[in-house]
C-alpha cells in the first residue's frame, strides 16, 4: 500500500460501518420505545441509591437482564422474573445490564427480598444471611455506635453479628441503596413489542448443531 | 427478513466472493514473495539478525540458527542506512523512555489492584472498611489502569519507535507527544481518583467521568500528531504493514473514545449497545492493531527474514478492520436489545477467523524452519508467545460468540479468563518483547542481567497458565451450575472457589514477574550491574562494518 489517503480513508469507512451497525441503527430503533406500562420513574431517593449501586461497582457481579424461558430456562426457574424488554429500562441512564453473575440477577430483587431490614443487614454482612456468599461486606455504609438517634434506622442483625454494646445504624447511602434495590421490580407483564425491536419478544433461535 | 431475501443475499455474497477469489488467483495476490515486506531491511541486510536484548553468545547462536535455515547471504547491510536507523532511534529516545516509564508504573498499579480484587473474591471479608478497596471499585481501578495506563503507554511508546524506523524519517514534533503523554497521564490519575471516590459513569470500560476524558482525548490527539506529521514527511514511498495497523489504530481510537464519551447522548438500553460497541472495539481496533503492528515489525526484523506473504497481511488487515468493528453485540446475547444486532455480531465474530488465519499462516511461514531462534532471542520468545495467544484468544472468542456456547460462558469467570488471554497473553506479552528490544536501542545500554529476562518470562508464563486454566475451568463449571435450574444458585458460587484461589496464586506469580521486570528496567536505567562489551548496540555494529 502506498497511499496514506487510502489507508486512513478505508479505516474511517470501516469504523463508520461499525458505528452505523452497532450504535446508530440500534439507536434509531430503540429511542422511541415507550416505558413498559406499569413502570414507574425513580424517586429522588431511588436515584441516589442507584448512584450508590454504580459507585460501589455492584454491576460487576450482578446483572439486570433475565433471559427468556426458551433461551435460558434457569433464569426464570430461579425466580429472577420474566425476560426484560427495552421498555423496562426507559428510566435507566445508563442501563445497568451487567455482564457477570458472580451473584444473582437483581432485576426483580425488590420482589424476591422486599424487606428493608433484610437488605440492610445483608449489605452489612452478607454471610450472616447467605452462608458461603462471596459478596463483599459494606460496613462503610453503616455506623456502629452506642445509641441510635431517634430518626436513625437501626439494623437488626442475626445473633452474633452486632458489635458488642453497640447498635448498627444505616447511613443515608445504605438507605438510598436499599430503596433502589426495592424499586427493582419488573413483575408486571411486558407488552408485546414488534419482533424486530426486542429480543425477548421472539425466542432466540438456537444455532443449528 | 423473509427467507427468500436471505437466500438471495447469500447467493449474491458467495458469487461476489467467488469472483474475488478467481481475481486474486489471476493476479497472484497470495504469492509468497513481495518486495513490500523487505522495506524494513537495509539493502543487503536480509539474513542479518537484530536482537539488542540478547547477549553476545545468544546473538551468535541466533545468527547461527538463521544461517542454518539459509535465509539470506547478508553481511551487515548498507552502513548508511544503518546509521540512518540509529538516528531515527535516537530521535525518539527520551520520548519513548517517558512512555515506557509510565507504562511500568501503571503495570505495577494494575497488578496490585488486580491481585487485591482477585483475593477479595474468595476472601470477601478482607479489607472491607474502606470504600475504595471494595471489590467493585478496586476491580475497576485494575481495569482502567490496564486499559488506559499500561497498554496504551507501552503500545504508543512502541509505535513511536517503529514509525520513524519504517518511514526512515526522524520523528517530527516530538514536543506534542510529550505534552500529550503528560495530559493523558494527568487525566488517567484524575479518572482513577474519581472512580476510587465513587464518581463512576456507570458504563463498563467507560467509567471515568466525561470531564476527565477531555484531558485524555486532547492528550491522545497530541500523541498522534507527530505520527501524522512524520507520515506526511516520510522518505519512503511504501507503507509497511506495521504502519497500516498503527496509523489506522491512531485514528480509530479517538473516534471510538469521543463517540462513546459524548455526555447525554445515549439513554436506556441504547447506551448498553453503545457500551459494548466501544468495549469490544477498544480491544479490536486499538490494542490489537498496535500489538499486531509490533509483531509484524519485530518478528521479521529479529530473524532477518521478510514476512512470507505480504498480500496475506493485506487481507488480514482489511478483514480485521471490517469484521472486528461489528462484533461487540455478542456481549448482549439474550439481552433486551435488537436480535438482528446480536446475530450480526455473532456472524462477524465467526468471520474474524479469516484475519486471524491470515496472520497465523503468515507468521508460521515466516518462522518456518527457524523455531530454534526462540531459544536465543528473549524478544522473540515474548512476541512469539504473544502471536500464538492472539490466534488462541481470537478463535476462542469466535466460538464463545455462538449462542450455544455463550449460553454457558456468558456471565461467568470463563469470559474473564478469555479477556485476559487477549489482553495479557497476547497484547501484554508482545509489548514486553517490544520493550526488551527497544530499550537497549534508545538508552545505548544493554540489559544488565539476561537471567532476569528469563525469570520474567517463565514467571509470567507459568503464572498466567495457572490463571487462565484455573479460571477457564472454574468459569465453565460455574456456567453449568447456573444453567441447571434445579441446583441452588449458591452451587455456582461454591464450585468456583478453588479456581478463584488458583487464579490469585497465578496472579501473584505474574505480579512477581512484573516486579522483576520493573527492577531490571530500573537497574538498566541507573547503569547497575555488569557492563558487557555492548555487542547489541549500533556503535559496535557500525564500527565492525567500517573495519574491513
Amino acid at each position: 500500500m502506498k497511499s496514506e489517503t487510502t489507508l486512513i480513508g478505508g479505516a474511517m469507512v470501516m469504523i463508520a460501518l461499525s458505528i452505523s451497525a452497532l450504535v446508530i441503527v440500534p439507536a434509531m430503533e430503540l429511542h422511541d420505545i415507550a416505558p413498559t406500562p406499569g413502570l414507574k420513574p425513580y424517586t429522588s431517593a431511588e436515584l441516589r441509591g442507584r448512584q450508590v449501586y454504580i459507585s460501589n461497582g455492584c454491576v460487576y457481579c450482578h446483572t439486570q437482564q433475565p433471559r427468556t424461558k426458551e433461551f435460558a430456562p434457569a433464569d426464570f426457574k430461579r425466580g429472577w422474573g420474566r425476560a426484560t424488554v427495552a421498555g423496562d429500562y426507559a428510566y435507566d441512564s445508563p442501563p445497568l445490564l451487567g455482564d457477570m453473575r458472580t451473584g444473582p440477577d437483581l432485576m426483580n430483587i425488590g420482589v424476591r427480598q422486599p424487606s428493608e431490614q433484610w437488605n440492610l443487614g445483608h449489605l452489612y454482612e452478607p454471610r450472616a444471611y447467605v452462608p458461603g456468599s462471596i459478596m463483599p461486606a459494606f460496613p462503610f455504609l453503616f455506623e456502629a455506635k452506642a445509641q441510635a438517634d431517634k430518626d436513625e434506622v437501626v439494623v437488626t442483625l442475626p445473633p452474633g453479628y452486632t458489635p458488642a454494646n453497640k447498635v448498627v445504624v444505616a447511613r443515608p447511602e445504605a438507605l438510598d441503596l436499599v430503596k433502589y434495590l426495592l424499586s427493582l421490580n419488573r413483575s408486571f407483564p411486558a407488552i408485546e413489542t414488534p419482533p424486530a425491536a426486542s429480543a425477548p419478544a421472539t425466542p432466540a433461535p438456537v444455532p443449528a448443531k | 427478513m423473509n427467507p427468500a431475501a436471505i437466500l438471495l443475499s447469500a447467493f449474491v455474497i458467495s458469487f461476489v466472493a467467488l469472483v474475488i477469489f478467481i481475481w486474486s488467483q489471476r493476479i497472484g495476490l497470495f504469492d509468497r514473495s513481495s518486495t513490500g515486506a523487505e522495506v524494513i531491511f537495509a539493502p543487503g541486510e536480509i539474513g542479518r539478525i537484530e536482537e539488542p536484548a540478547g547477549t553476545a553468545s545468544s546473538q551468535q547462536a541466533l545468527q547461527g540458527a538463521v544461517d542454518a535455515a539459509g535465509t539470506g547471504t547478508a553481511a551487515h547491510g548498507d552502513p548508511h542506512e544503518i546509521a540512518e536507523r540509529a538516528a531515527a532511534d535516537a530521535s525518539t529516545g527520551p520520548l519513548i523512555f517517558f512512555f515506557y516509564c509510565c507504562s511500568i508504573v501503571w503495570l505495577l498499579v494494575a497488578s496490585a489492584a488486580g491481585l487485591t480484587a482477585s483475593i477479595k473474591l474468595h476472601d470477601p471479608d478482607w479489607l472491607t472498611s474502606q470504600q475504595w478497596l471494595t471489590f467493585g471499585i478496586i476491580r475497576t481501578l485494575h481495569l482502567n489502569s490496564v486499559a488506559y495506563g499500561w497498554t496504551p503507554m507501552a503500545g504508543l511508546g512502541t509505535v513511536l519507535f517503529v514509525i520513524p524506523r519504517v518511514l526512515k524519517t526522524p520523528l517530527i514534533g516530538m514536543r506534542f507527544a510529550f505534552l500529550g503523554a503528560i495530559l493523558w497521564n494527568a487525566g488517567l490519575i484524575a479518572g482513577l481518583g474519581a472512580i476510587a471516590a465513587g464518581f463512576n459513569a456507570g458504563l463498563m470500560w467507560l467509567e471515568m467521568p466525561w470531564q476527565v476524558s477531555i484531558l485524555m482525548a486532547v492528550g491522545g490527539a497530541l500523541i498522534g500528531l507527530p505520527l501524522v506529521l512524520t507520515l506526511v514527511n516520510r522518505r519512503v514511498e511504501h507503507l509497511y504493514v506495521s504502519v497500516w495497523y498503527m496509523g489506522a489504530a491512531l485514528f480509530w481510537f479517538p473516534v471510538l473514545f469521543i463517540t462513546a464519551k459524548i455526555p447525554g447522548l445515549y439513554t436506556g438500553v441504547q447506551a448498553g449497545t453503545m457500551n459494548w460497541w466501544f468495549g469490544h472495539n477498544v480491544l479490536g481496533l486499538f490494542y490489537t492493531p498496535l500489538a499486531l503492528a509490533s509483531i509484524y515489525y519485530f518478528l521479521p526484523k529479529i530473524i532477518g527474514r521478510p514476512i512470507r506473504s505480504y498480500n496475506l497481511s493485506l487481507l488480514g488487515f482489511w478483514a480485521l478492520a471490517f469484521f472486528y468493528g461489528q462484533v461487540g453485540g455478542h456481549h448482549l446475547i439474550g439481552g433486551p436489545v435488537p436480535e438482528w444486532m446480536i446475530t450480526l455480531s455473532i456472524v462477524q465474530s465467526m468471520m474474524m477467523i479469516i484475519p486471524v488465519a491470515a496472520f497465523s499462516v503468515n507468521m508460521f511461514q515466516t518462522l518456518e524452519g527457524q523455531l530454534s531462534t526462540f531459544r536465543y532471542s528473549p524478544t522473540l520468545r515474548f512476541i512469539g508467545v504473544g502471536g500464538l495467544m492472539y490466534a488462541a484468544s481470537s478463535l476462542q472468542g469466535s466460538i464463545e460468540a455462538l449462542r450455544s456456547v455463550n449460553l454457558i460462558t456468558h456471565f461467568t469467570h470463563f469470559t474473564v479468563a478469555h479477556a485476559h488471554l487477549g489482553l495479557y497473553g497476547f497484547v501484554t506479552f508482545v509489548f514486553f518483547g517490544a520493550m526488551y528490544f527497544v530499550m537497549p536501542r534508545i538508552t545505548a545500554r544493554e540489559w544488565p542481567y539476561p537471567r532476569l529476562i528469563s525469570a520474567h518470562f517463565w514467571l509470567v508464563s507459568g503464572g498466567f497458565a495457572l490463571y487462565f486454566i484455573g479460571l477457564t475451568i472454574g468459569g465453565w463449571l460455574q456456567g453449568e451450575a447456573m444453567l441447571d435450574g434445579t441446583r441452588p444458585f449458591m452451587d455456582s458460587v461454591a464450585v468456583t472457589i478453588p479456581y478463584l484461589q488458583a487464579r490469585s496464586i497465578g496472579g501473584a506469580i505474574m505480579g512477581l514477574g512484573h516486579l522483576i521486570f520493573a527492577a531490571h528496567f530500573i537497574a538498566m536505567v541507573l547503569n547497575f550491574g555488569p557492563t558487557r562489551n555492548q555487542p547489541a548496540l549500533f556503535s559496535h555494529l557500525l564500527a565492525k562494518k567500517v573495519a574491513p
